[in-house]
This record gives structure tokens, sequence and C-alpha cells, in this order.
């Protein structure tokens, strides 16, 4: 990884040089073409293309505020319902990401999906305790946690 | 552009005031909460978002302070409905329920810190 921005960076100076302008513009503009450069060459870097994290985060942002537009929509619509009629509970879901900002990342990203709201985190942090609107048709919200929002967790830290 | 400031403006001020309607038409803390951490993060998100096109639009001005302020919006806020829910659970606050779910009692038992 250390490598790969050392090499971008020569790239983005080389440009320099070669463009004969010594201005911050030209930079950037040198080491957005290295790293173009970089990703086409990846396979010949025995690591990971360094901005793949990068990358990944943006998808989990964009997830991140897909699913906030989402739970807003759900809650007003309880809250103009004439009888609100839910069956709220606790649970516990499982989570395997370790890391301490993964985990407060995916209690965020579960706070904000439709109907559920991170309660506590047990002592061993393998546990996390949801709060539900509805306890009944929770399977689909921790399928959505499972396989949307730890997945992406995880292909940032990969 | 104003008309998609005013519909920014509108929809952000309806999140927070159903927000507001619900915590009072909600049952206890925990389902209070969910209005509470929810839908006045977009509605400041929305409001922030329509300030920011309305400097842009008149005065030529990229306000990078409401571009973070929007970022620690969305960060700051559904930690703080966390550690309030977790409180209110510490301080013995039934939540309410119609089928005795709550697995986080049962785990508090078993370790044997809560009656």
């Amino acid at each position: 990884m250390t490598f790969q921005i050392v090499v971008n960076l020569i790239i983005s100076f080389m440009w320099m040089f070669l463009s004969e302008s010594y201005t911050f513009i030209t930079f950037i503009f040198g080491y957005i073409l290295g790293a173009l450069l970089l990703l086409l060459l990846n396979r010949f870097f025995p690591s990971r293309y360094y901005l793949a994290p990068i990358y990944r985060f943006f998808v989990l942002f964009l997830i991140f505020v897909r699913e906030l537009i989402l739970s807003n929509i759900d809650i007003v619509k309880l809250v103009y319902k004439r009888k609100p009629d839910f069956e709220p509970g606790i649970f516990a879901l499982p989570v395997e990401v370790k890391k301490n900002w993964e985990i407060t990342l995916l209690a965020n990203l579960i706070t904000l999906t439709p109907g559920t709201l991170s309660v506590a985190i047990s002592d061993d942090q393998s546990q996390i305790f949801i709060h539900a609107m509805d306890i009944d048709d929770i399977e689909e919200s921790i399928d959505d946690i499972k396989n949307t929002f730890e997945k992406a967790i995880m292909e940032v830290t990969k | 552009m104003n008309i998609i400031i005013i519909i920014l403006l509108l929809s952000g001020t309806f999140f927070i005031f159903s927000s507001a309607l619900g915590i009072i038409r909600f049952p206890d803390v925990f389902t209070r909460l969910h209005a509470a951490t929810k839908a006045p993060t977009l509605g400041i998100i929305s409001i922030l978002l329509g300030a920011f096109l309305f400097l842009y639009g008149s005065h030529q001005l990229v306000s990078g302070k409401l571009l973070l302020a929007i970022l620690f919006i969305m960060l700051s806020s559904p930690v703080a409905g966390h550690m309030l829910s977790r409180a209110a659970h510490k301080s013995y606050v039934k939540p309410y329920l119609r089928h005795r779910d709550d697995e986080y009692e049962e785990y508090m038992k078993k370790k044997g810190t809560k009656a």
C-alpha cells in the first residue's frame, strides 16, 4: 500500500516535470493520472489497489443515505397512522465484525435502518441488542443488516 | 433552483414536525427514541442542504461549514439515540412490550448485574 502511494507520487511529480508547470493544479492532475495508471496496472502489484477501501467507503456512505431516507418514510408513516399498532421488542443479533469502529458504524447503521434501534452492546462485543418496532417481521431487517451492512463494512477493511 | 430550495426546506420542517408528533404519540421511551433519532436527522439534513443551495445560488458562496454540519449530524444522532436508550434500559425503564421479548434483560439477568 505504501509502495503504491510512493509510485503514485513519483508519477505525479514526473507529470509536473514533463508538462513544465509547477503548480498545485498540475500536481493534482498528475496524481489523478497516476491513480488511473495504478488501477490499470494493478495486477502487477502484490497487494490490493490502495484506493479500493475509499471506493468501498463511498459505497457504504451511499447505503447509509439510502437507509436513512427509507427509515424516515417508515417512521413518518407510523406517526400519522390513526392507531399505532406495533409490537416492540428487544432481540439480540450476533455480529461478526471485531474492531471497535466497525461495531460503532454497524450500530449507527442499525439505528438508521427502518424500524430498528440499537440499545446496547454485550460486554464481549459479540452481540448487539436491538429494539425493533415490529418484532414479528424482524427476519427481513436481520437479513438486511447481515447481508447489506455487515458485508459492506467488511469490504472496507478486507 | 428556488423551487428545489423550497421543497427541501418544507420537507425538512415536515420531518421535524412529524418527529415531534411521534414523540408525543408513541407509548414508551424506546419507540419515542425511534421517532426522535431518525426523522430529525433527515429533516435537519434537508434544511441545511436548502441553506447551502440558497447561499450558493444567491451569494455564490460555497459554505463548507454547512456540509460539515450535515456530516456530524449524521454521525452523532444515532450515537445519541443509542446512549439514551441504553441509559433508559439501565435505569429500569420498562419497555412497552406485548410478548415480553426482551433479550437484553435476559442477558443482564444471566450476568447477574440486574435483578
